[in-house]
């Protein structure tokens, strides 16, 4: 049955509390009322309206003449939807789940932006769910799909999601409705009709487009653009094999960038003997190329301080934070360097001594106790952290820096011992040093999980699996209780 | 001022006779109580009637023109109490509220009013909150109206039939001197339609005339021999009337044959009347319009059942299913009653072919129903159906997305502290609240044992009373100023006190009962022309012999949350220590000042707006300070560095500044990604001028610097 012959139609929202749900809702029964139809919107209010999901119903109904009122049903029914929107790409899922959008009747009109649940946020590594799955079942379980990035195209268009929502379904020609009649219902409701209107305009054409998904960053292997570069980028396709050669190249750009070009070439040094010792396909040599240059490139204060000054960080904060160019912008950055963190950054002897002497600590300890509110933007903090960025010269001196190279050499030989014997097992380890990030006590959490399991796979040879299985459950909790447990088992 | 205004809406109210009134349901009932002459209006908002009480807020001008006298009670209890009005006098009155667990509340005045009986119509107006959306146990209002013996109506779900029932309901209210409850479930409440208007009535008796020549009748109190009369009358002569009210005006309805060849037919509670015609409509037993092929009996009144009615309706049918939503099946139970009195064999099923839990939604009708006709009359079942559910591997990418606290919310950091403080002091038992505070429990912060109820916190901790040797640990109640109010002071701290108890109560004030849409509350900090508002917690609090008390005016502040939240569960001081945490509700907050800085901005004026942002290339994607948080606009996104592989926190353009961000990373030594970023609009000359030359000289550095890193980069 085609929409133009249907004499009722049912329509579905999915939208999280305060995307305005309602509002569209409302502007879909005006524009059916204008032009002579029966409405009736339901909606669930209640606790849902404070940002979880939450489903409006909206039925029409073309009169018979008759001037009898239909029975409509308050509730949109599996299978009995014709045009579902969406106002996120789970909660589009969320209506392929509930068998509100189908193939046979069903206009799917989703946004293909995420709005990540709790679940997906908390989690220590990467919680997110598969967005693929979701567009391919929702091809598949609708009549039409209509897809696009509404996030994006709010924002473009400085309106609200409702908006380009409302745009949307008129663009998909799913109701019979004129699309005079849809902009009508705007203006009529007399909020904001200037922005709401660019929004609909937007949602509109996105809508006459193929579906779409959010622009996702494109890494593209960086370009040598010095000699020492050019010199680094030659040994590495003379030297390693192919399918490390990007990690490769984009770990000797951070480390240039990080340290100089002698800390690069250190890499791949260290790079090369993995390597020699690896095989086809080479996923240990190509895994090492990541996971070693984040390990090199660690976060101190030298680097904290170094990206925080940034004339390009400045621009890309007022970026993010929409700052007009007539606008003055202040940053505000919350630092607590501990002792123990400006001891690591000390030459490595007068770092040690403070450390290991308890008067010394506590004597010094009362400067480094409270956070600090570091004004970026103000000459005198930028000037303090401009010094402390120009210690990177110092660095190799530093206690920290040969703190974390003996790790570094530690977890080298333990991958280049485990090539030998298990190669599986050796790519497992390598992506270990994804467990060490972070700051302070997420630092020092990180490490010790590490560490457990390098122990653990000291006392007795663990297989790739079980140091897979070890490595996830140290991110399942940020108490280690769970790797804890698996390894007193 | 609520969450959400009716202003526009009211003026609706003023519709006269034939004119068609288009809008939501909750309109259309308080015009139909305009309509039938209300004398007096009361209730206490929660959901889905919460914005009955807006509706009854924003038309408060409305109604004191029409002599109408409207109270935003203190409770479901004052509430019901406040029916008294209608026992001596002929004046009509209604109450709303949020049920089941409102009418929990108001049972006390509920049982009285209904033993004592009314002369003027009382109406109780229950927004059943149950099925999807419901935030609250899943029981039935039934149980109270028969229990108490009130009746209740369950009207059919378009406006029409719910305008005309609230008219009705007084009628029969009258004539059976018996409270009428109107139950309407959650989706008739915001459901929108149209019906034809008549004049709104003033009420030919008013409160205020009323007090003035007061009558008294003491046979109408509670206390012996009163009471025993009282049961008596109600089956002898109210319960009588009352059926013969319904029967003879025909509130129940028929649709369809009086007998079908199968001989099958169906009882249907009214509410659920369009789903089961939608059920039946897919099923080819009925058109859109509601003409069906089986004999319908649609039960406007659910409680009391008409046996006369049942009889005709039973005789010469085999079976008969009744859709009955919740349980227990009270209908179901008395038809079989009904039947059996009545001589006939007809058979009843319900909940043998319905799902004994659960909202009936259209599509578990269509499905109960299909089993009965297979069941009954095969030759009219459907095939069955041909399921296809979203496979596992796809369904199992979509997360749960249960509500949580909006972008900004003050009661955020209150948590947070809890989460720090139990680092040190470890886990402790938290007896949690009704509101928006009780998202507690979810993630990211699973804080919470039990909830006992709406301002119960306090009282749900009493019998956790540390002794030396046990331990000593204290446990900390939560409850909101909403809960405060309708009952915590007394049924918490008074208690507390009275029996020395030792907890802790972080009492959560964002200045209004938030949970429900933000209504005014005594302690409300905002102006409000019709109620006396600024009347301070603690001060109540002390009032009832608290000592302890301390008060924070800014959650955010998590150093000093957390530090009273620490000196509370530890200091030596014996009885209740009782934490005031002030910090306006962000919905609110946001809603009048965005008015106030659009203007600002309009006129050119200086303005100040914060908000935080992640350096993503120094975050590394632990996410504790999500952990610690839970803000919307605290989300995460692809890692922008080629090696790194999980994703960044990032902060969304929603975001408010309320500043949790940086205190959480101050507080949990977390990292140094978070930056506050202040921006100026319409800077001062002198502003501008500092912000140039500071400016310039850091533009300058940053310049060397970056040839310095061009020089050595890649």
């Amino acid at each position: 049955m085609s929409v133009a012959t249907q004499d009722r139609l049912t329509i579905a929202v999915l939208a999280l509390g305060g995307q305005g749900g309602g509002v569209l809702a409302d502007w879909i029964q005006d524009v059916a009322r204008a032009e002579g139809w029966l409405a009736q919107g339901t909606s669930v209010p209640g606790v849902a309206q404070r940002t979880g999901s939450t489903v409006y119903y909206v039925e029409l109904a073309r009169p018979d003449g008759s001037g009898r009122v239909p029975v409509f049903a308050q509730m949109p029914m599996p299978g009995d939807v014709d045009v579902v929107i969406a106002s996120e790409l789970m909660e589009a899922g969320r209506a392929l789940l509930r068998g509100f959008s189908t193939a046979a009747r069903t206009t799917l009109i989703g946004s293909t932006h995420r709005i990540y649940a709790i679940g997906e946020k908390q989690v220590m590594g990467d919680g997110r769910g598969n967005s693929d799955k979701i567009i391919e079942a929702a091809h598949k379980r609708s009549r039409r799909f209509v897809g696009f990035d509404m996030d994006a195209a709010t924002e473009r268009s400085c309106s609200v999601i409702s908006a380009v929502m409302f745009g949307a379904l008129a663009g998909s020609g799913a109701l019979p409705f004129r699309v005079e009649t849809f902009r009508q219902a705007i203006e009529q409701g007399g909020i904001a009709v200037q922005s709401n209107l660019r929004g609909f305009q937007d949602g509109f054409e996105q809508a006459q487009g193929p579906v779409a998904m959010p622009d996702a960053p494109v890494h593209a292997a960086p370009e040598p653009t010095t000699d020492r570069g050019r010199v680094l980028a030659a040994r590495i396709t003379r030297t390693l094999p192919n399918a490390a050669r990007t990690n490769a190249l984009h770990g000797v750009a951070k480390l240039m960038d990080y340290q100089d070009a002698d800390y690069a070439a250190l890499y791949l040094d260290r790079l090369e003997a993995c390597a020699a010792l690896d095989v086809a396909p080479y996923a240990v040599t190509a895994e090492a190329a990541r996971h070693l240059a984040l390990w090199m490139a660690y976060e101190d204060t030298i680097r904290v301080a170094d990206l925080k000054i940034r004339g390009s960080r400045f621009a890309r904060v007022r970026g993010e934070i929409k700052a007009q160019p007539d606008q003055v912008v202040s940053i505000v950055e919350f630092m607590h360097p501990r002792l123990q963190e400006v001891c690591e950054t000390l030459p490595a002897g007068i770092g040690r001594r403070i450390l290991a002497s308890q008067g010394l600590s506590n004597l010094l300890g009362r400067f480094f106790r409270a956070g600090r509110h570091v004004e970026t933007t103000s000459l005198r903090w930028f000037l303090v952290l401009h010094v402390v960025a120009s210690m990177r010269i110092l660095r190799r001196r530093s206690l920290r820096y040969a703190e974390e190279q003996a790790r570094i050499e530690h977890w080298l030989d333990l991958v280049r011992a485990e090539l030998r014997r298990d190669g599986e097992a050796a790519l497992e380890l390598v992506k270990c040093q994804r467990l060490i990030k972070g700051y302070g006590d997420t630092f020092e959490r990180g490490l010790a999980n590490y560490e457990r399991i390098v122990a653990e796979h000291g006392r007795a040879a663990r297989s790739a699996g079980e140091i897979r299985r070890l490595r996830d459950l140290a991110l399942s909790d940020d108490t280690s209780t769970a790797l804890m447990q698996a390894m007193a088992r | 001022m609520a969450e959400r205004s009716f202003k526009r809406e009211v003026v609706k109210l003023t519709a006269g006779e034939g004119e068609v009134f288009t809008g939501e349901g909750i309109l259309a009932v308080t015009k139909a109580l305009l309509q039938s002459g209300v004398a007096y209006v009361g209730g206490y908002q929660g959901s889905p009637i919460s914005h009955l009480m807006d509706v009854f807020a924003d038309a408060n001008d409305l109604l004191c023109d029409l002599g109408v006298h409207f109270e935003a009670s203190a409770s479901e209890a004052t509430a019901a109490a406040m029916l008294a009005a209608s026992v001596n006098y002929p004046l009509r009155g209604a109450v709303a509220w949020k049920s089941v667990v409102g009418t929990n509340v108001a049972s006390d005045a509920l049982s009285n009013v209904a033993s004592g009986g009314v002369t003027g119509g009382a109406l109780i107006i229950v927004g059943e909150d149950y099925g999807e959306g419901s935030s609250i146990m899943q029981e039935r209002t039934h149980a109270f109206a028969m229990k108490s013996q009130m009746w209740l109506i369950d009207p059919r779900p378009n406006l029409p039939s719910i305008v005309d029932s609230v008219e009705q309901a007084f009628r029969l209210s009258e004539a059976s001197n018996t409270p009428v409850m109107l139950q309407l479930r959650v989706r008739s409440c915001h459901m929108t339609g149209s019906f034809v208007a008549k004049d709104n009535r003033r009420p030919p008796l008013t409160v205020g005339e009323a007090a003035a020549a007061p009558v008294r009748d003491t046979d109408r109190i509670v206390l012996p021999p009163a009471n025993f009369l009282h049961e008596v009358e109600k089956i002898e002569q109210r319960w009588p009337a009352g059926v013969a009210y319904v029967r003879d005006n025909r509130l129940n309805e028929w649709f369809g044959p009086a007998q079908s060849e199968a001989g099958i037919g169906i009882i249907v509670q009214g509410g659920l009347y369009n789903n089961l015609n939608r059920a039946m409509e897919l099923l080819g037993l009925a058109d859109a319009y509601g003409a069906a092929q089986l004999p319908i009996y649609c039960l406007n009144v659910t409680y009391p059942l008409i046996p006369d009615e049942v009889a005709a309706f039973c005789a010469g049918k085999r079976t008969v299913l009744v859709v009955e939503e919740g349980q227990p099946e009270f209908i179901e139970h008395e038809l079989n009653t009904l039947v059996r009195r009545a001589g006939l064999d007809t058979r009843i099923l319900g909940k043998d072919m319905l799902p004994r839990s659960g909202e009936y939604t259209a599509d578990v009708i269509r499905k109960g129903l299909s089993r009965f006709l297979a069941d009954q009359a095969p030759a009219l079942a459907p095939a069955p159906d041909a399921l296809d559910p979203l496979p596992a591997r796809v369904a199992q990418e979509i997360p749960q997305r249960p509500a949580g606290f909006c972008t900004g919310c003050p009661e955020r950091p209150i948590f947070t502290a809890m989460k720090l403080v139990e680092r040190d002091l470890g886990p402790t038992h938290v007896s949690a609240d009704i509101g928006c505070h009780l998202f507690s429990i979810l993630p990211p912060f699973n804080i919470g044992n039990t909830t006992m109820g709406y301002g119960l916190g306090a009282a749900g901790a009493s019998a956790f009373k540390p002794k030396d040797g046990e331990g000593g640990k204290r446990s900390i109640a939560i409850m909101g100023d909403g809960g405060f109010w309708h009952n915590g002071l007394t049924s918490g701290i008074g208690n507390a006190v009275f029996n020395k108890d030792d907890t802790v109560t972080m009492i959560i004030d964002n200045g209004y009962s938030a949970a429900t849409g933000g209504q005014d509350i005594l302690s409300s900090r905002a102006d409000n022309a019709s109620r006396e508002t600024r009347n301070p917690i603690t001060k109540a609090v002390r009032g009832v012999g608290a000592k302890w008390v301390r008060e924070t005016t800014r959650t955010y502040d998590l150093a000093r949350m957390t530090s009273l939240l620490r000196e509370a569960l530890t200091t030596p001081e014996k009885g209740p220590k009782v934490i005031v945490a002030q910090s306006e509700c962000m919905l609110n907050k946001q809603r009048r000042e965005k008015k106030v800085t659009a203007a600002a901005l309009k006129a050119g004026k200086r303005v100040v707006r914060e908000r935080f942002g992640v350096d993503s290339d120094t975050c590394t994607g632990d996410h504790s300070c999500i952990r610690l948080s839970g803000c919307p606009s605290l989300t995460i996104k692809p890692n922008p560095d080629p090696l790194r592989q999980d994703p960044v926190a990032h902060v969304e353009n929603s975001c408010v500044g309320c500043g949790l961000c940086g205190e959480v990373s101050h507080a949990a030594v977390l990292c140094p990604s978070f930056y506050r970023a202040k921006i100026v609009a319409n800077p001062g000359r002198l502003e501008r001028l500092k912000a140039r030359i500071g400016g310039a000289i850091i533009a300058s550095r940053q310049l060397a610097a970056e040839r310095g890193r061009a020089a050595r980069a890649f």
